[in-house]
């Protein structure tokens, strides 16, 4: 259990202590924000939809939670790289421990970056629609960063070098995004989009968000919660496997 | 305590470490000495559970690293010829989770960080992040933090690699005093014969994968008819630098494991 903590606690002091790179990774979000809420808004309002920055703000939060968490479970690599990983991986300390301290510091970090944006959302004026619901988004939010922390640790356990890491953001990170409506409504999509934002956990992510914060829903919030721990304990799993595979 | 038969690694065709078989008894310093290239971290990977061995029998405290790998790393402590610590984090910062992944309880774990880091002087420097040290003061972190819990067995790949001669000597009289003590078996290699000869109480010595010749420091000296074990070290082992196979070399090579083949 100590050996968790002690993970789970590096994580978050390495976190904490990139001041400049909290900031910096702001940008994007509240480009999102600006750019498309305020950009698309009125052809959003005018089509029938409401205000497209509450339907966008839980988008942009889930996304911020998404990299973050991706990130930092493949940042792995990076302890490859400069050789940290092999003090953990032969201390006396069940790998899936190790794994567990990782992983959870990683979705711990994603839920303070998500938490971070929503405040920068709030003051761009986005506004939960039942205040008591809100702690239920966070668990959604919550859930959701221990889906990708997973599924970045066991990616990050696979990749040998830096090279893959650009792979995975272009052809996996973006994609999981762009189709998971945390831009646009699921409904009345064409069949083969409609599909491929069904496989995509975040869908659920964002769905589940939004049942909570904004009242919308797609699926129902009661399968995106399932869907969203099924899928965690899933890939759970799979990092632990993968990091139990873990040479070097 | 460490019991090797017939192991081996190939890195594709490649044999890193081919075909050697040997044994450390309790209680003993034993050296690994090589070229650059011979095969010795590969083997120290191997022992440590970090690589799966390609074929071969490895017994650590009569423990298969491979299937056994929790229990084998509860037996063993090792310091890195690579860097290993976290260069964002604290130098105490870094002893402290190795004291906690290693179940040192607290008093005890701050104790023993603190006599570690003024042997080592570091503890002026002890809140200051490692990106920030130099870096043999890195490498000191590193031996520190290697000797904070008390393993059966101690690995040290070339502990004293960019460190002054103040700090080896504390270094070796540190572990020679554990041995004499706690009966702590140390397995080492490093670059430098005069430390080999100072501690080791017995030496093998590989070249291209394999066991080139094993005994003690007076034995090699005697085998080869040297007056130094670097004499004898380069008899064995041929005066080329590696990567370039010369002739001449890989000749007393062969004899040598002629020689080997008691
Ligand atoms: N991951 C790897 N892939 C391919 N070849 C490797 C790998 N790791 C090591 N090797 C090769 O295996 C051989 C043995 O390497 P090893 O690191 O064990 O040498 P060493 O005896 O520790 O040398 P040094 O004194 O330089 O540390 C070298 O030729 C090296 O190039
Ligand atoms: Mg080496």
């Amino acid at each position: 259990m100590h050996a968790i903590y002690i993970l789970w606690l590096r994580e978050l002091k390495r976190y904490t202590r990139s001041r400049a790179q909290i900031i910096a990774s702001l940008g994007q979000p509240v480009l999102y924000l600006v750019a498309l809420g305020f950009g698309l808004g009125p052809v959003f309002r005018n089509s029938g939809n409401g205000s497209y920055l509450q339907f966008m703000a839980p988008g942009v939060i889930a996304m911020t939670v998404l990299f973050s968490s991706m990130f930092s479970g493949i940042a792995l690599l990076w302890d490859r790289q400069f050789g940290f990983l092999k003090e953990t991986l032969v201390a006396p300390v069940p790998r899936v421990q190790v794994m567990i301290g990782r992983a959870g510091g990683s979705a711990t970090v994603a839920l303070l970056q998500g938490l971070l944006v929503a405040v920068v959302c709030v003051i761009a004026g986005f506004r939960p629609v039942n205040l008591g619901l809100v702690p239920v988004g966070i668990a959604f939010l919550a859930l959701t960063a221990v889906v990708f922390a997973a599924a970045g640790t066991a990616i990050g356990s696979t990749l040998k070098d830096m090279q893959g890491f650009q792979m995975v953001m272009n052809f996996l990170v973006l994609p999981l995004f762009f189709l998971s409506g945390a831009l646009y409504p699921l409904d009345n999509l064409p069949p083969f989009l409609a599909l491929l934002t069904r496989i995509d956990p975040l869908s659920y992510g964002v769905d589940g968000m939004r049942a909570m914060l904004i009242g919308r829903t797609h699926f129902g919030a009661a399968l995106d919660a399932v869907v969203l721990a099924c899928v965690g304990v899933v890939l759970m799993l799979v990092g632990a496997w993968r990091f139990n595979k873990i040479e070097v | 305590m460490i019991k090797v038969e017939h192991l081996s690694k190939l890195y594709g065709d490649f044999k890193a470490v081919d075909d050697i078989s040997f044994e450390v008894a309790k209680g003993e310093i034993f050296a690994f000495l090589g070229p650059n290239g011979a095969g010795k971290t590969t083997t120290i990977k191997m022992l440590t559970t970090l690589l799966k061995p390609s074929s071969g029998s490895i017994s650590m405290d009569g423990l298969d690293p491979v299937r056994q790998h929790n229990e084998v790393r509860k037996r063993f402590g090792i310091v890195f010829q690579d860097p290993s610590v976290d260069q964002e984090l604290s130098a105490w910062e870094n002893m402290d989770l190795h004291g906690v992944l290693y179940h040192v309880p607290r008093r005890l774990r701050h104790e023993r960080m603190e006599q570690l880091m003024r042997t080592f002087e570091l503890w002026e420097r002890k809140d200051s992040m490692v990106k920030t040290f130099s870096g043999g003061m890195k490498r000191r972190l590193e031996i520190a933090r290697g000797l904070l819990h008390t393993p059966r067995i101690l690995f040290l790949d070339e502990p004293t690699l960019g460190l002054d001669p103040q700090s080896r000597n504390h270094l070796w009289t540190h572990v020679q005093h554990l041995n004499a003590t706690e009966g702590l078996t140390v397995f080492l290699t490093t670059h430098y014969m005069d430390e080999a000869d100072r501690v080791a109480s017995r030496i093998a010595v590989i070249d291209h994968g394999r066991i080139v010749a094993v005994g003690s420091s007076a034995q090699l000296k005697e085998q080869t008819g040297k007056e130094s074990l670097e004499g004898a070290f380069l008899a064995l082992t041929g005066t080329a630098i590696r990567e370039e196979t010369a002739g001449a070399a890989d000749r007393m090579r062969q004899a040598a494991r002629m020689w080997s083949r008691r």
